[in-house]
C-alpha cells in the first residue's frame, strides 16, 4: 500500500502536481488543473485515440507474429507458438533470396541514391544565373510529383521490347531488343536507377537550403588566401554540408532493408521473383494473397527490428565519430 | 558581383550548364514523349524507336475520346476528388489540434503525449497487424478506409508544432483578457497566423492522396466503386486492361491501346503538373522545417 503511493506521487511530481501544498493537496492540484485546462484535454482526446488504435494497436496486434493466427479466434484465443514463425521463415525456401535482393537494392540505392542530390546540389549551387537556376529547380523536382503507378506504368512502356531504353540499352551492348524487365538481370538497376531519377532533384532540396545558410564571409576569406573553386568545395561547402549530410545517412540506413513493396509490386512479376523479391513483398503475398497473418507479421517484424538496430547502429557511430547524430 | 573568370572556370561553368541542361532533359523528355505520342498517329508511334518529340502523323485526339469513354476513369476521378477533399479536411484540421496542444506550456502531459507520438515515428506495428486493426475497426471496403488509418502524421504535427511556438505569447495572453476561450484562441488567433504552414499542410495531403493507390489496393479488396483514380490506371497502365467498351470496334480498341494508355497518364498527371511550379514553394518550406525538428 505504501509502496503504490509512493509510486502515485513520482507520477504526480512528474506532472507538477505536488509542487504547490506538498501530497495532501494532491486531489485538490489535479482537479484544479483539470477543471482549467479542460478545453486542452478535450482537445488531446481524438490524438490520442487515434495514436492509440492505430499505431500502439497494430503494435500490440504484433504479437500475432507469435502465433499461429486464426482470424476467427483473434489475438486471444489463437494458439501461441513462440518463435516458430520466425524459424519457419529462416528456413524457409524464400529466406535467402528476399534477404539477397533487399541487401542488394538497398546497397545500391544507397550508393547511387544517396550522393545524387548531393551532387546535383553542388553543381547547381555553382551556377550563376539566378534565373536558369530557379528553372532547372523546378524542373528537376517535377519527377518527385508523378504518382507511382504512372512511374511503373512508364518503366514498362520504356523497357519493354521495342521500348525506347530497350532499344538504348541493346544499341550499346550490341544485341536486339528485348523486354528489360522480363530480364531478371536488369530489375535491380531498373529499379534502382528511375528511383534516383525520381528523386535527385526533390532530395537536393534540403541541400540546397543547407547551402545557402553557409556564411558568405568564409568564401570571401579563402578567396584573399587564393583558394581555388575547387578548394573552397573541399573546405568550405562539404564541411558546411556535412551536419545535413550525417542526418539524412542515418535516416537513410534505418529505412536500408525497408526497400518498399508498393513500386516493386507494380513492376514485378512472377518470372523475375529470383532478384525482384524483396522482405516487403514477400510480407505482402503472404499475408494478403496468402492469408498466412502470423507468419507474415513475423516477417514484418524481423524487417522493422533490423531497421531499427540500423538506424540506432549508425546513430552511436556517428555520435561517436562526429558531432551531429540524430539523438 | 561580376568577377574575373579564369580560363579552367570558364571551361567548367560551360560544362556545369551542359550537364544542367542535359539533368532537365532527362527529367521531361520521359512526359514529353507521352504527351507528343498520344496525340499521334497510332501506326507511328508503334514504328517510332526513339523518343517521340512531335506528333507523328496528323494530330488527333481519339486516344482522349477513347479514354473519355472508359467509365473507370470518371468513377476514378471523381472518388480521388472526393478523398483529396476529406483527407485534406479531416488531416489539416487534426494536426492544428495536435500541434495547438503539443505547443501549450500550461499542458502538463504534453511531454509524454510527444514522446508517444515520436516513438510512432521509430517503430510501428508493420502491414498486417495494421490490416488487421482496420479489418476487425469493419473499415474494409468503407471509404473510411482510406482517411481514418491516414488521418495523422507526425510531421504535419511537427510543423504545425513548430509554427504555432512561433507565435508570441504576448498575443494569446491579451485575447485571454479579453476573455477569449481556447477554442476562440486556436481558431480566431492562433491559426490565422499559421496560415502558411496550414497551407503547406493542405498541399502534401492533396499531392500525397491524389498519387496514393496501396492503402486502396490493402484496403478496398472488393469495392471497385470506391476505387480512386490510380488503382483504375493501375488497371490500364500495368494490367493492360484494354479500354474499350461495346461501341467501339474490338480493331480500333487494340490499335489505339498504347495511345489509350498515354492519353491516360496524361489525364491523370497533368492536373498534378499544373499545379506544382505555382506551390513548390511551399514545399521546400515544409521539407525545411520539417528537417530542422525532425
Amino acid at each position: 500500500m505504501a509502496k503504490k503511493e509512493i509510486k502515485g506521487s513520482v507520477t504526480a511530481r512528474k506532472a507538477g502536481y505536488i509542487e504547490k501544498g506538498g501530497i495532501k493537496a494532491l486531489p485538490h492540484n489535479i482537479a484544479t488543473d483539470f477543471k482549467r485546462n479542460k478545453t486542452i484535454y478535450f482537445l488531446c482526446i481524438p490524438i490520442v485515440l487515434w495514436y492509440v488504435i492505430f499505431c500502439y494497436l497494430p503494435m500490440g496486434g504484433l504479437v500475432m507474429a507469435f502465433q499461429r493466427y486464426n482470424v476467427a479466434k483473434g489475438i486471444t484465443g489463437s494458439q501461441f507458438v513462440g518463435f516458430d514463425n520466425f524459424i519457419r521463415f529462416f528456413t524457409g525456401p524464400y529466406f535467402g533470396r528476399v534477404m539477397r535482393n533487399t541487401t542488394a537494392i538497398g546497397l545500391l540505392d544507397l550508393v547511387l541514391g544517396f550522393p545524387a542530390p548531393i551532387i546535383f546540389a553542388l553543381l547547381l549551387n555553382e551556377v550563376r544565373n539566378k534565373s536558369f537556376k530557379k528553372v532547372v529547380q523546378t524542373t528537376s523536382y517535377m519527377p518527385y510529383f508523378i504518382s507511382m503507378v504512372v512511374i511503373a506504368g512508364l518503366i514498362k512502356d520504356f523497357t519493354q521490347s521495342g521500348g525506347v531504353i530497350s532499344n538504348i540499352v541493346a544499341s550499346i551492348t550490341n544485341s536486339s531488343a528485348v523486354n528489360l524487365l522480363g530480364e531478371a538481370k536488369y530489375f535491380w538497376w531498373i529499379y534502382v536507377l528511375s528511383g534516383v531519377w525520381q528523386g535527385f532533384g526533390y532530395g537536393s532540396i534540403i541541400y540546397m537550403a543547407a547551402l545557402s545558410s553557409i556564411d558568405e564571409q568564409l568564401y570571401e576569406a579563402a578567396v584573399m588566401d587564393g583558394a581555388n573553386r575547387w578548394k573552397q568545395t573541399l573546405h568550405i561547402t562539404l564541411p558546411g554540408l556535412a551536419p545535413t549530410i550525417t542526418i539524412l545517412l542515418i535516416m537513410r540506413m534505418g529505412s536500408l532493408f525497408a526497400v518498399g513493396s508498393d513500386k516493386i509490386l507494380l513492376l514485378y512479376s512472377p518470372g523475375i521473383y529470383g532478384t525482384a523479391d524483396v522482405i516487403n513483398t514477400y510480407v505482402y503475398r503472404a499475408g494478403l494473397v496468402d492469408m498466412d497473418y502470423g507468419f507474415s507479421a513475423a516477417v514484418g517484424l524481423f524487417n522493422s527490428v533490423i531497421g531499427t538496430v540500423f538506424l540506432l547502429v549508425t546513430n552511436g557511430i556517428c555520435r561517436k565519430y562526429s558531432d551531429t547524430s540524430l539523438f | 558581383m561580376k568577377t574575373r573568370r579564369s580560363f579552367p572556370q570558364l571551361i567548367f561553368e560551360i560544362v556545369n550548364t551542359a550537364i544542367m541542361l542535359l539533368l532537365c532533359i532527362i527529367c521531361i523528355i520521359p512526359l514529353w514523349h507521352v504527351i507528343m505520342a498520344s496525340i499521334s498517329e497510332p501506326a507511328q508511334v508503334d514504328m517510332a524507336t526513339g523518343f517521340i518529340l512531335r506528333p507523328l502523323g496528323s494530330v488527333s485526339t481519339k486516344a482522349y475520346s477513347l479514354i473519355m469513354k472508359y467509365r473507370g476513369i470518371w468513377t476514378g476521378y471523381g472518388n480521388t476528388i472526393f478523398y483529396v477533399v476529406a483527407q485534406c479536411i479531416i488531416t489539416s484540421f487534426l494536426s492544428v489540434i495536435a500541434g495547438y496542444v503539443l505547443s501549450r506550456k500550461r499542458f502538463r502531459y504534453r511531454g509524454v503525449l510527444m514522446g508517444m507520438i515520436t516513438f510512432t515515428m521509430l517503430f510501428n506495428g508493420g502491414m498486417i497487424p495494421t490490416y488487421m486493426v482496420v479489418r476487425n475497426l469493419g473499415m474494409l471496403d468503407q471509404y473510411s478506409a482510406l482517411l481514418i488509418p491516414s488521418a495523422l502524421q507526425v510531421f504535419y504535427i511537427i510543423i504545425m508544432r513548430t509554427a504555432i511556438e512561433g507565435i508570441p505569447d504576448s498575443l494569446e495572453e491579451s485575447a485571454r483578457i479579453d476573455g477569449a476561450g481556447e477554442m476562440t484562441i486556436m481558431w480566431k488567433i492562433i491559426l490565422p497566423l499559421c496560415k502558411a504552414t496550414f497551407a503547406v499542410i493542405i498541399l502534401f495531403v492533396a499531392v500525397g492522396k491524389w498519387n496514393e493507390w496501396f492503402t486502396a489496393l490493402l484496403y478496398l479488396p472488393t469495392a471497385k466503386d470506391k476505387y480512386p483514380l490510380q488503382m483504375f490506371l493501375r488497371e490500364i497502365l500495368i494490367q493492360s486492361t484494354t479500354v474499350s467498351n461495346a461501341a467501339d470496334a474490338m480493331d480500333n480498341a487494340a490499335l489505339y491501346k498504347t495511345l489509350a494508355k498515354y492519353a491516360s497518364i496524361v489525364v491523370t498527371t497533368l492536373p498534378i503538373l499544373c499545379i506544382y511550379p505555382f506551390v513548390q514553394k511551399h514545399f521546400v518550406n515544409g521539407v525545411m522545417v520539417g528537417s530542422v525538428k525532425g
